[in-house]
């Protein structure tokens, strides 16, 4: 894992700055547990403060420290996008591996209920939850329903490697060895589906993320939470733009984009690494 | 006879660098052999014995990892001498299919499934042909009849014709410009065994009457025994013996081609067929001195050190083995193998 | 003695062309032979691509179920219902594949297969019995436990891949072996190792071997008794070495005339059109029943 890891950084630049991109990300957010404000709280600042030596991201109209702010809406935006990719990635591959090597009347069940997934517009139903939980709405409970539709694409993809891993001969060997259904898909079929569980993890995150602040700009979401997608529904509330407070909105799409940089990075290097044919190599054959 | 290829002291080798972990795989180390125009040279190998990167710089597919280090590959062609381990894009382009040209053991990766034959006849050929038109195709149904093809071949996609005819079709398109020289990898692997003969006639009624050479490689020595003129044995990179077919079978010079020749079985006969132990060597790190010699029953301490020379016993024959003159010619009662675990 | 392995009738159909165009491909039609009637022995099926040879070993092993007729193991058929009765049945037959270098997951190490398959049938625990068996099986295919520890496939040669193979199908103790093309994919210098191994399979294991080739010179120095298919039909069958000497159907006949000779170096490579013509005809029906010829073989009849 270790040497992996020293591998990666030292021998492939796109890991390495991808590394160094969300690194920075996650230890921004993670200042949050040591602030010393609440991130809740209002008019505690001077208002409309550009960045300076004591308020280095300014402060906003509402009388925040923009520094510490955002620290807590990146770590709960992160927490929100791992969320959703980690569940997501349980689904689809339970259901893609098992429709693939099943087959049978089980695997067009699944890809029945798949393809009714993908067919139900995801926007309007966030929409509707919002409106039928209003307050009692928290993240976690949003973090689930979106991994309830992130996961039907990323599962066919899955589906499709693992059909055509039932067929090779090792796995009629692993059968005949006396291997479960469960053993091999997890231990034969598993590591071939891994580039493309790293590589839409780290798309899906960046969807789920994406949407949460379209959910959130709009207005969809429990405003109380600082998240990336609140501080600019606040930002926009105040007329950020027109009243001269640049840094309230640019600040936060700038980290943004150097986040959903730095994981299309990892995204890359590491499938690289991780898919088997240059594993293979590597190991000499 | 003029030679039409000479390739001398070639060295190609894999050089990699993944995450650190560098890799020099040797799999083309010191080959040196001509082939005469009008000839069946026959390449018999093993997988991972460094025959598919041979022909892959032969063909002047040379891409990395695989790097040409020393030596060259010169085709004599009437338009001109080339050497195809140093040639540039445009120069091989000038050559390919029109003096060069292949055929492969998968015959659905040169047949585009979603074209016509006779579309992917018109792709490969027209431009080398100079033709176009009716001039073209009368070029094409000539052909395909030498070919024991109808036309209506050339008016069906490659899944509706059968694997002996999908590989008569990809010797046609080899053919076509009647090429000077052909490279046949595995070209009747794949096939049924009636298919198998047949097609080889086909190769051979095809050479002889165009006068192209042919190098051809596989690794079932009894197709070599009846299409090749002359034969080269690779070991572990290394060129190990080369000597006229019958030659070749009757009489091997080398341990290795001794067991190659012995171990063929053959109907009508029931003895017990030798067994060879071991393993083919790694060629990222192939033993010293003779890269046979774990494997070989007449090794000497000799040949643990010293690497054997290609040296030229007789004419036309070549071995590289230190104890040639003590490889029993295989007539008589093939001697029995120890059991395996008995 | 009873027959190890029955074959009744069995036919097998696969539809083509989507469930309702009702078009089928016959792939093995009205197959009926006895394996293993008096001892270990090799029983070989020799066809070309098509012939139904591979179809009829997936049946053989419980993967495909005849469309009818019936297939009996030890008198009992060969699908079995529930799970535990398919191990039970794993336990005596098992397979060994064409391709040694897919045989085992790349990415995996090779004792891992034998190690599963000694805890799965042999209900072993304990790592050094475990070891124990995995080492006694390499041992009777030459290898060791030393030597295979700890590889990955790509570190083995194809002929120790199949080795490996072969001993992890027989660490159950199996009574039949199912060898589908076990030697097409594997070196020439490597391969009558492997043929050599299956011989001494049944001459000191008493196991039985179904070997499914379409190389007629390795048929002929391994197999006690043989058939030969082409298209679904059995053509001809019965003791191998008389078969392959003089064959009697034109397709056997063809077969054999296509077998490259090894000694007449620069032969003529034509076939004789007239036996293409009449090797190629269609096989027939079964209407055409198998009947007896000489050395004790069944031949069926040329439809003309």
């Amino acid at each position: 894992m270790f040497t992996t890891f020293r591998d990666l950084f030292r021998y492939n630049a796109e890991f390495a700055i991808g590394f160094v991109l969300v690194g920075l990300v996650v230890v921004f957010s993670c200042l949050s547990f040591v602030s010393p404000i609440d991130p809740t709280a209002v008019y505690r600042a001077p208002l409309d403060v550009p960045p300076n030596w004591q308020y280095w991201f300014g402060t906003n109209s509402r009388g925040q420290d923009m520094f510490w702010e955002l620290s807590f809406s990146f770590r709960n935006t992160l927490t929100f996008g791992i969320t959703v990719a980690l569940i997501s990635r349980v689904i689809s591959i339970v259901i893609g591996l098992a429709s693939g090597y099943l087959g049978g009347w089980v695997d067009r069940v699944l890809m029945f209920v798949n393809d009714i997934f993908v067919a139900i517009p995801i926007f309007p139903i966030l929409i509707l939850f919002y409106f039928v939980m209003r307050a009692n709405s928290n993240s976690f409970v949003l973090a689930l329903l979106m991994a309830c539709f992130g996961w039907p694409y990323d599962a066919r993809l899955i589906r499709s490697v693992a059909v055509g891993l039932r067929y090779r001969e090792f796995t009629r060997q692993a059968v005949f060895a006396g291997m479960s259904p469960v053993r091999i898909m997890l231990q034969e079929h598993l590591p071939y589906v891994m580039p493309i569980i790293f590589a839409t993890a780290m798309a899906n995150m960046i969807w789920a993320i994406g949407l949460e602040v379209t959910l959130a700009v709009l207005g969809f979401t429990n405003l109380n939470i600082p998240t990336v997608g609140t501080t600019l529904y606040w930002a926009n509330n105040h007329s950020a733009l027109i009243v001269g407070t640049w840094w309230w909105i640019a600040i936060p799409v700038i980290i943004v984009i150097l986040l959903f940089v730095g994981l299309f990075l990892l995204a890359v290097s590491l499938n690289e690494h991780i898919d088997p044919r240059s594993r293979l190599r590597r190991m000499g054959a | 006879m003029a030679d039409i290829l000479t390739v001398e002291a070639l060295k190609a080798y894999y050089l990699m660098n993944m995450f650190g972990v560098q890799r020099e795989v040797r799999a083309v180390d010191d080959i040196t052999l001509s082939i005469g125009r009008n000839e069946v040279y026959g390449i018999a190998g093993e997988s991972s014995s460094g025959k598919t990167s041979f022909i892959k710089v032969l063909a002047a597919a040379i891409r990395p990892p695989l790097r040409v280090i020393e030596g060259s590959a010169t085709y004599h062609f009437k338009s001109g001498d080339i050497d195809v381990a140093r040639a540039t894009p445009q120069q091989i382009e000038e050559i390919r299919w029109k003096s060069l040209s292949y055929i492969m053991q998968g015959s659905m990766s040169v047949l585009n499934p979603l074209r016509k034959v006779g579309r992917i006849f018109e792709d490969f050929a027209a431009r080398p042909l100079g033709l176009s038109g009716s001039a073209f195709r009368q070029r094409i149904v000539g052909h395909l009849e030498r070919l024991k093809l109808s036309p209506h071949v050339l008016e069906s996609y490659a899944h509706e014709l059968s694997g002996g005819m999908r590989q008569r079709v990809t010797i046609g398109l080899a053919t076509v410009c009647s090429p000077e020289f052909v490279i046949a990898d595995e070209p009747t692997t794949a096939l049924d065994v009636v298919v198998q003969k047949d097609v080889l006639g086909l190769i051979k009624s095809l050479q002889r009457d165009m006068g192209s050479s042919i190098i051809f490689v596989t690794h079932d020595m009894s197709v070599h025994a009846n299409i090749a003129d002359r034969v080269g044995i690779i070991y572990a990179g290394r060129l190990v013996e080369e000597a006229p077919t019958r030659a070749l079978f009757t009489a091997p010079r080398h341990p290795y081609t001794a067991h190659l020749v012995a171990s063929l079985p053959r109907i009508g006969d029931t003895r017990q067929r030798p067994t060879l132990e071991g393993r083919p060597p790694n060629l990222a790190s192939p033993p010293s001195g003779c890269r046979f010699h774990p494997r070989c029953p007449l090794a000497i301490d000799k040949c643990r050190t010293d690497v054997p020379p290609l040296e030229t016993i007789a004419p036309g024959r070549r071995t590289a083995c230190w104890r040639w003159r003590d490889v029993e010619p295989l007539t008589g009662p093939v001697p029995v193998a120890e059991e395996i675990g008995a | 003695m009873s027959a190890l392995l029955e074959v009744r009738g069995v036919t097998k159909h696969f539809p083509i062309g989507g469930m309702l165009s009702g078009r089928q491909v016959r792939a093995v039609e009205d197959a009926n032979f006895s394996v293993g009637d008096s001892g270990a022995e090799i029983f070989t099926i020799i066809g070309e691509s098509g012939s139904g040879k591979t179809t009829l070993a997936r049946m053989i092993l419980g993967l495909e179920r005849p469309t009818s007729g019936e297939i009996l193991f030890g008198g009992q058929p060969v699908t079995h219902p529930s799970r535990r009765e398919r191990l039970a049945f794993m336990a005596k037959v098992q397979p060994v594949f064409q391709n040694p270098f897919e045989a085992f997951n790349p990415l995996k190490r090779v004792e891992r297969y034998l190690a599963a398959t000694a805890r799965r049938f042999l209900g072993l625990r304990d790592r050094a019995a475990i070891d124990k068996a995995v080492d006694e099986s390499l041992h009777k295919v030459g290898l060791s436990l030393a030597e295979v520890r700890g590889r990955f496939p790509h570190e083995l040669s194809g002929g120790q891949l199949q080795r490996a193979a072969i001993a992890r199908a027989l660490i159950p103790g199996p009574s039949l072996l199912i060898a589908d093309e076990p030697v097409s994919m594997v070196d020439a210098s490597l391969r009558m190792a492997i043929v050599n191994l299956l011989r001494n399979l049944r001459d000191n294991f008493g196991v039985t071997v179904i070997y499914i080739t379409h190389d007629l010179a390795t048929a002929y120095y391994i197999s006690d008794r043989l058939v030969i298919m082409q298209r679904g039909l059995i053509v001809e069958m019965g003791p191998a070495r008389p078969i392959l000497d003089d064959p009697v159907h034109p397709y056997s006949k063809l077969l054999k005339s296509s077998v490259l000779a090894v000694d007449a170096i620069g032969s003529d490579l034509a076939i004789d059109p007239q036996l293409l013509a009449a090797g190629n005809a269609d096989a027939g029906s079964t209407a055409v029943p198998l009947q007896p010829g000489p050395d004790g073989r069944l031949v069926r009849a040329v439809a003309i």
